[in-house]
């Protein structure tokens, strides 16, 4: 399908993300996911009449996060606004919404794909309450309404049509859900709707400067489905107009079953949404205090991180990435390295066997229960040849996980894995080694240099893993040689 | 046979063991039965008020402390919240609702005694200035019955008028509260917006809201004022301005704030054609009078009087269109038993069936004037002249203490005679509104008696928050028209 080169994607995302605070937007509901229907339903959620919304700062102070994460301008003056519509899961006939004036704008995140680095353009990060649930099919004759989520306080990050593919949206997507998740803003979690996001997907020639007629497509609960979703799209609206045909403006909806997309409503629906100042809520005003005290209490940022491993640490740039895969693993990391300049081993620890453990167990990095000082003290041990990699990873550290009230170097001794270098004892053993096998000593003197190895290992398994194989090594070598 | 006079009397009587709240309270219920024909009413909470009064009578006589407002009785226009009482906002479509919670101006007056009586009647989601939109039929002014007692608040005026309850809660939108004072001879307060919570408070227009008191007396209303004031968690528009003892401080020489001296009002108002000549003459002679005691009264150019009720209609619409939307019988309140073809169907049916005229004639207007394309001619442009109002009104209390005018241009008129011509319904809003549009207190005086024998007032307007003097100058207005 070569004529696909003749075209470029454009795509714009927008990601509805639920805020982490404790109450909704505007009353004090529980926001807890997966309680009973309808139990986090206040008069306020349910929309009583007399009843008025309070907005909770928590989430003000979230999306200023998220905001100031993605280099945007903070907005200090705000305001929300009214979209009026009707529909059963909106309690109030209208949703509060800063759509209208976002209290952030512009900025970007940043995404590192196989073509390199760059910025994706946001245009705004807005707040605006979320909506109830309608279900349809657990009663043949009634839609079922659950209002817990209703009033629930989400960010709406819309991205410039800043993207050219689906592995670029790919990226974004998996960049800001980390982003949203490092930050304690949003838990991210796609499948239970914490984090949503549609793509807004045209199609034109190369050098073509106007965009073409744009899809929504909607219901991408995962990120491999954003990805199939464009990746369809955009071979659908390409094979579209190559056969002569128009785009048409519409909402899609993703099938996950077959990586498809069907239309849900041809063009967009006359929608006059009579959007106007919320005269419930006063406008209220940022203080630099409020603003400067949010920045002040932010984590360091992935970004920054990356930056810092990469070039003062001189860590590969892919152990950087890997480290700054989750923020619980740079928190490790940087305890780690309080207590250890050799970073490169610290990377490796974690990356490797700490990782592998956590996986495994399918923990959170922060609950990894051997301390950070500890694992610096083995790698310590192992930098002072008291003890080898393999060893620590894989005897001293399970001891660790099962007993941390002891010091490393004082499991390793007792569970007898201090290797040794003292080359009487090692001499003893290569000793022996070479007596049991003169066959392979004769080869090894004819040539067959590659047999060191297989010495060694005899050496080690003789030593039960205690010798040091650097000096087993050197050992061998002179005396074969002799 | 109880005779109410003022809050300060009744509860001494209660102190010497002249009467009890309990016998108050049978009293009122046999006034309110026997005026029964006046439909002030939607409901009276007869045994529960009752029970309530031998609570406080034993509270009373075991030595309790009493609440500022003990054995007071008082009534609650039907868009007020009571926790487990029906409220509905004299509309069929919330048919059955019971409200689950307290406004937050309840939860004080039952905190500091108050007795409820009942919901009073209104017009439908307070749209209306004479009681005649109500889904529970007229309501009836007890000086004439053949006339109307003034709305949206008319049961409650109606039920202090004509002595079935001490104190009644209303809300004044646009003048709801002081007009419908004005009709029945009554004490009628607007508080500043945000003076008092309107947690609880059915929305008609959000910005303009503001729960307001019908009394026999202004020190009545300074009570009462002084219990339901300030500020809120549950309404961020509420304000945290403090709350001042009305009360204690209305008559007293300690007060050092300075006497109002500085009364304006607008002339533009004075020359309006539909002003009733008898009511111009009696407001005229009262500034004669205000000058003869001294005041310095004087006109203020008001150019803008004309945009006023336009502006008025417009955002107030506008809002209620959207404050109505919740009305749509998915969650509680009135539901179709015609089937629907679809969701819209559904609403069409629910909201049809459950608003009345005058309601539906709102929100069209509301949807209307915020729909694009016709937004920036309309809401936009009445924001502004909220906007210029403001700013007006700053600079008139800079050179005025008060600005005076009569409430309404006309007195009472007979029910049915203006229902053919809701403009010239909306146009008699022209006193009331300003006070709405700009945020300021404003009370109507029953200082008047129309040639017709009906009552009337004037309306006294001060600053934002000034409810002190409004409330100082006001009684001293009282004063000065019974000599």
């Amino acid at each position: 399908m070569s004529y696909h080169d003749k075209y470029e994607a454009v795509i714009g995302l927008e990601v509805h993300a639920q805020l982490m605070t404790q109450s909704k937007l505007f009353s004090g509901d529980s926001t807890a996911f997966g309680a009973e229907p309808n139990t986090h339903v206040s008069p306020i959620t349910l929309g009583h009449p007399g009843t008025l919304p309070k907005t909770n700062k928590e989430a003000v102070e979230l999306a200023i996060r998220i905001g100031l994460a993605c280099n945007c301008h903070i907005e200090r003056y705000n305001y929300f606004a009214r979209k009026n519509y009707f529909y059963p899961d909106l309690p109030k006939g209208y949703q509060v919404s800063q759509h209208t004036t976002p209290i952030c704008k512009g900025g970007h995140v940043t995404i590192r794909t196989a073509s390199g680095v760059r910025n994706v353009q946001l245009n705004r990060i807005h707040m605006e309450e979320d909506a109830g649930k309608s279900i349809h099919d657990i009663d043949d004759n009634n839609t079922c309404v659950d209002y817990n989520r209703a009033g629930v306080a989400l960010v709406e990050i819309v991205t410039e049509p800043d993207l050219s593919s689906a592995d670029e949206a790919y990226h974004y997507v998996t960049e800001l859900r980390k982003l949203v998740r490092w930050l304690g803003v949003c838990d991210g979690n796609m499948e239970e709707g914490s984090l949503r996001c549609d793509a807004n997907v045209s199609v034109r020639l190369k050098g073509e400067t106007k965009l073409g007629t744009k899809v929504e497509v909607k219901n991408l609960n995962s990120i491999r489905n954003v990805k199939k979703a464009i990746e369809f799209e955009i071979d659908r609206m390409i094979n579209v107009i190559e056969q002569g045909g128009t785009i048409t403006q519409q909402t899609r909806s993703f099938d996950a079953s077959n990586d498809t997309t069907f239309a849900i409503r041809d063009k967009e629906e006359a929608n006059d949404y009579r959007y106007f100042p919320e005269p419930d809520l006063p406008p209220f005003r940022l203080t630099e205090t409020f603003i400067n005290d949010i920045k002040d209490a932010m984590p360091a940022l992935p970004e920054e991180l990356y930056t810092l491993y990469h070039q003062q640490y001189g860590l590969s740039e892919y152990d950087a990435a890997q480290l700054c895969l989750e923020k619980e693993t740079t928190d490790y990391f940087n305890e780690v390295v309080k207590f250890t300049t050799n970073y490169k081993a610290a990377s490796n620890w974690i990356n490797g066997p700490v990782r592998q453990y956590v996986n495994e167990h399918k923990i959170a990095m922060d609950s990894f229960a051997v301390k950070p000082q500890q694992l610096a003290e083995v790698m310590q041990l192992i930098d002072e040849g008291k003890i080898n990699f393999s060893v620590a990873s894989s005897k001293l550290l399970p001891a660790l996980l099962a007993d941390g009230s002891k010091a490393p170097i004082q499991l390793a001794t007792e569970l007898n894995l201090i290797q040794v270098s003292d080359s009487n004892e090692i001499e003893n053993w290569v000793a022996e080694v070479i007596a049991k096998m003169p066959e392979k000593v004769a080869e090894y003197k004819k040539g067959k240099k590659g047999l060191i190895g297989l010495f060694v290992g005899e050496v080690k398994k003789a030593s039960k893993g205690k010798a040091d194989p650097k000096v087993v090594t050197t050992l061998l070598e002179q005396k074969l040689s002799g | 046979m109880f005779s109410f006079s003022s809050i300060e009397d009744y509860v001494s009587a209660l102190q010497n063991g002249e009467t009890t709240c309990e016998d108050v309270v049978s009293h009122y219920l046999s006034v309110i039965d026997s005026n029964k024909h006046l439909n002030a009413f939607l409901e009276v909470f007869a045994d529960e008020a009752a029970a309530r009064a031998r609570q406080l009578d034993q509270d009373r006589n075991n030595g309790k402390p009493l609440g500022k407002l003990h054995g007071v009785v008082v009534g609650l226009k039907d868009v007020i919240a009571y926790k487990g009482h029906k409220l509905s906002a004299s509309s069929k479509i919330l048919e059955g609702f019971t409200s689950i919670y307290n406004a937050t101006a309840v939860d004080r007056l039952l905190q500091e005694g108050a007795i409820i009586i009942g919901r009073q009647n209104c017009d439908e989601f307070a749209m209306g200035s004479s009681n005649e939109n109500s889904a529970y039929g007229n309501v009836l002014n007890a000086a004439d019955n053949k006339r109307v007692p003034g709305g949206s608040s008319g049961g409650s005026a109606v039920a202090v008028q004509a002595g079935m309850c001490m104190i009644s809660l209303g809300s004044d939108t646009g003048g709801s509260v002081r007009q419908p004072a004005d009709f029945c001879g009554i004490v009628g307060l607007k508080p500043t917006y945000g003076r008092v919570s309107r947690y609880g408070l059915i929305a008609y227009a959000s910005s303009f809201d503001q729960i307001g008191i019908f009394a026999k007396s202004v020190a009545d209303a300074a009570l009462t004022l002084e219990v339901i004031a300030g500020e809120d968690d549950f309404d961020s528009t509420a304000s945290k301005e403090p709350v001042v003892p009305y009360s204690s401080l209305l008559n007293s020489s300690n007060y050092n704030g300075a006497a109002p001296k500085k009364i304006g009002y607008f002339k533009e108002a004075l020359e309006h054609p539909g002003l009733d000549p008898a009511i111009s003459q009696s407001f005229n002679q009262f500034l004669k009078t205000l000058t003869a005691q001294g005041y310095i009264v004087e006109p203020i150019d008001f150019e803008l009087l004309e945009y006023i009720v336009p502006a008025y209609y417009i955002l107030t619409t506008a809002e209620a269109s959207s404050n109505l939307s919740r009305f749509d019988g998915v969650k509680y309140g009135h539901r179709s038993a015609v089937p629907s073809e679809d969701l819209a169907d559904f609403y069409k049916h629910n909201r049809s069936e459950g608003f009345g005229k005058e309601v539906k004639r709102r929100i069209m207007l509301g949807t209307f004037v915020l729909s694009a394309g016709y937004f920036d001619a309309y809401f936009t442009k009445a924001q502004q002249v909220r906007n210029i109002l403001l700013k007006q009104t700053s600079a008139i209390f800079s050179r005025f203490d008060a600005i005076i005018s009569p409430t309404v241009p006309t007195p009472a008129f007979e029910l049915g005679s203006m229902n053919n011509d809701p403009i010239e319904m909306f146009l008699a809003d022209i006193y009331t509104v300003f006070a709405n549009l700009v945020g300021i207190p404003g009370i109507s005086l029953p200082l008047f008696t129309h040639p017709n024998g009906m009552p009337f007032g004037v309306q006294v307007m001060t600053s934002h928050f000034s409810e002190l003097a409004l409330l100082r100058i006001s009684e001293v207005f009282l004063q000065i028209s019974e000599k």
